[in-house]
């Protein structure tokens, strides 16, 4: 026996290649919002891994430091390196903002790293791809390569300028901002600085107020100025246990003792990708879902017509004693074939796409399963209105009036 | 095969039920003998495509008796289970217009009826091969159909309905898109046929050309049938 729908296919094959070719852009899409989807939970857990903490330390009652913003003293730490257990507790600042790079700006997460030694202080970069780390106390930084910044390139946060020491890759915030590091200090100067007349008119307030300014205080009003004008908080704790330790047990005595919130490496998990990444994942089903209905629609319609075109030659078919079976048979190959070409298409489109796209696109395999598996699905499915049409057809009709 | 060819007794085809029945068929004889080719001529309306429908088995009949060989297929009701494999090994089918599935080659389109009845490709082809060799149409072979002349894709068309041997050939108008010189010329190959293969070809036609050359003709009217032959009508 002969395919009737592949001598079809064959025959028709300019039809099918567009078609296939068109379907294939619509699925190349579908897997490219898959990968956004797959690349935004990459980045939160890139973000988690690179942060190199099994725990964090946060504002009492916040999800922060990622999710909510959180404020913590800047002593924190020192009282969380005295308990047991503990190896490692570092001050870390997150603010994500538009950095100056000469003319224009790029959006990114500036990341406040506390000084100490290289290679176990939780919040430095793990590896660079050039350059090397931070090494003085103010005005370096180690960018991400996506942040466009070079070697030697100087960036400006607020009023002061960093020369750039250092690149790291796929450093990335949730939202997928490129990170840039600068030394704990300044990034808490950027964080809560005023600008010049600020500073200057809350300066002239506090003399003009004789409870600070006073005569026989000689100091006092240099002390309070330096208070208010010092910023001495961070956004969270990161924390480095001890071989061995047991997280939950370990967040459990820190939540118990300082009266602080405290997640472990899972818990972070969960609040990137069930609460800070959730709205955005909702809206990417719902595009996955419309295109699947789209395609599905395409198919249909297609294979509908196709078959439309054959009425003719199935009532003949049917007429010489073909089988119900090999009718709708040689229609689901075709609708399969349509599918087939549709989806290596849209596997080579999306392939090339990604890494044109802004942020993380990460196509996995699983989803390129998934994807054909699904196709082949709404193929199948698509193609039973033109089958039951197929069979509706009387072979009577071949013999005609 | 046998030599009875195809009987028809008593033949009813009914439509519908009530107040809106047709009696498109009231009482139909015919018989044919194997080699033998007759025409059915009648006019508009008179039950031909109802007749070729009841005996290509795609519509029901009535009531009747009809008899392929010496196996009643027929009487009052199907005496044969798969009416699909009836049609595909019993009975050959030739069409005003060709129909020819245009996106098989001519041979395949041919080889497509022993393949459905399960005959390896290669042997199908072959038999193909044979029969548009006898039709001379081996030079097309390998032509889709819409490469054809007319006359051409009527004998693949020929060569299709009589492929697997059916001991009856049912020819709906035949000739009629073709010039009298293709469609004597399709006559005389379905005479040939006839006598080569032991066929019993029934021939609807209104074609006042070819009339001449059937050595019997059924009338029909009113869905009932007379036979007539008349003389002079060897064909030459
Ligand atoms: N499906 C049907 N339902 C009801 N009546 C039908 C049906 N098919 C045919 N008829 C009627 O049966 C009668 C015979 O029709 P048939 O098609 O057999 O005629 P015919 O001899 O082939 O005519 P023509 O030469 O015009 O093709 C006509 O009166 C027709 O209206
Ligand atoms: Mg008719």
């Amino acid at each position: 026996m002969i395919s009737l729908a592949g001598r079809d296919i064959l025959h028709a094959w300019g039809k099918f290649v567009f078609t296939g070719v068109g379907l294939g852009l619509l699925i190349g899409v579908t897997l490219v919002m898959a990968g956004v989807y797959r690349g935004m939970v990459d980045d939160g857990r890139a973000l988690l891994d690179n942060s190199g903490a099994d725990l964090w330390v946060v504002q009492q009652d916040t999800l922060g430091p990622y999710a909510e913003s959180s404020s913590l003293n800047d002593d924190v730490y020192r009282t969380l390196l005295a308990m047991p257990g503990i190896a490692q507790a570092a001050n870390v600042t997150y603010l994500t903002m538009q950095v100056r790079k000469e003319a224009s700006d790029v959006r990114a997460m500036v990341v406040g790293i506390a000084p100490g030694p290289l290679g176990s202080t939780p919040g430095w970069p793990p590896y660079l791809v050039a350059g090397r780390q931070i090494a003085r106390a103010h005005y370096e930084a180690v960018a991400d390569i996506a942040s466009g910044f070079r070697l030697g390139d100087s960036l400006r946060i607020r009023r002061n300028q960093y020369t750039v020491v250092g690149l790291t890759r796929r450093m990335v915030s949730s939202s997928g901002d490129p990170m840039v590091f600068i030394p704990l200090k300044d990034a808490q100067e950027a964080q809560f600085l005023k600008g010049n007349d600020a500073i200057w008119q809350s300066r002239r307030r506090t003399e003009a107020n004789p409870a600070f300014n006073r005569p026989g205080v000689p100091g006092l009003l240099d002390a309070v100025i330096a208070s208010q004008s010092a910023n001495a908080f961070v956004n969270a704790v990161l924390v480095t246990l001890k071989p061995g330790q047991a997280p939950d047990a370990a967040a459990e005595s820190i939540r118990r003792w300082k009266r602080l919130t405290v997640y472990t490496r899972a818990q972070m998990e969960g609040i990137l990708v069930g609460k800070l990444i959730a709205t955005s994942s909702k809206q990417i089903s719902m595009f996955l879902v419309i295109l699947a209905v789209v395609s599905a629609a395409i198919v249909a319609f297609i294979i509908y017509t196709l078959t439309m075109d054959k009425i003719r030659e199935i009532a003949v078919l049917k007429l010489i004693g073909t089988r119900n079976r090999t009718i709708a048979g040689m229609i689901m190959q075709q609708a399969v074939a349509l599918g087939v070409i549709g989806f290596v298409v849209g596997k080579i489109t999306a392939t090339f796409a990604a890494p044109m796209f802004p942020k993380y696109v990460l196509l996995m395999p699983l989803d390129t399963v998934l994807g054909f598996f699904a196709v082949l699905t709404i193929c199948v499915l698509a193609s039973l209105i033109a089958i039951r049409m197929a069979l509706k057809v009387d072979p009577a009709e071949a013999i005609g009036g | 095969m046998s030599g009875h060819g195809i009987r028809i007794e008593g033949l009813k085809k009914r439509y519908g039920s009530g107040d809106t029945a047709v009696e498109a068929l009231k009482r139909v004889d015919m018989q044919v003998a194997p080699g033998e080719v007759v025409g059915l001529i009648g006019p508009s309306g008179s039950g031909k495509s109802t007749l070729l429908k009841c005996l290509g088995a795609v519509i029901d009949p009535t009531a009747g008796r009809m008899t392929l060989g010496d196996e009643t297929i027929y009487e009052d009701g199907w005496k044969v289970r798969d009416l699909r494999a009836l049609r595909r090994d019993k009975i050959g089918f030739v069409f005003q217009a060709p129909y020819l599935i245009p996106f098989l080659d001519v041979t395949d389109n041919v080889a497509l009826l022993p393949m459905l009845a399960g005959v390896a490709n290669s042997e199908a082809r072959q038999r193909a091969l044979d029969l548009l060799t006898a039709l001379d149409v081996q030079h097309r072979a390998k032509a889709m159909p819409s490469r054809l002349s007319g006359g051409e894709q009527q004998r693949v068309a020929i060569a299709r309905g009589l492929v697997n041997r059916p001991p009856v050939i049912l020819a709906d108008e035949p000739t009629a898109p073709l010039d009298s010189e293709r469609a004597m010329a399709v006559i005389r190959i379905l005479n040939e046929m006839a006598r080569k293969y032991e066929t019993a070809i029934i021939v609807v036609t209104h074609d006042e050309k070819i009339i001449p050359t059937f050595k019997r003709i059924y009338h029909i009217r009113d869905g009932v049938t007379h036979e007539e032959t008349g003389e002079g009508r060897a064909f030459a």
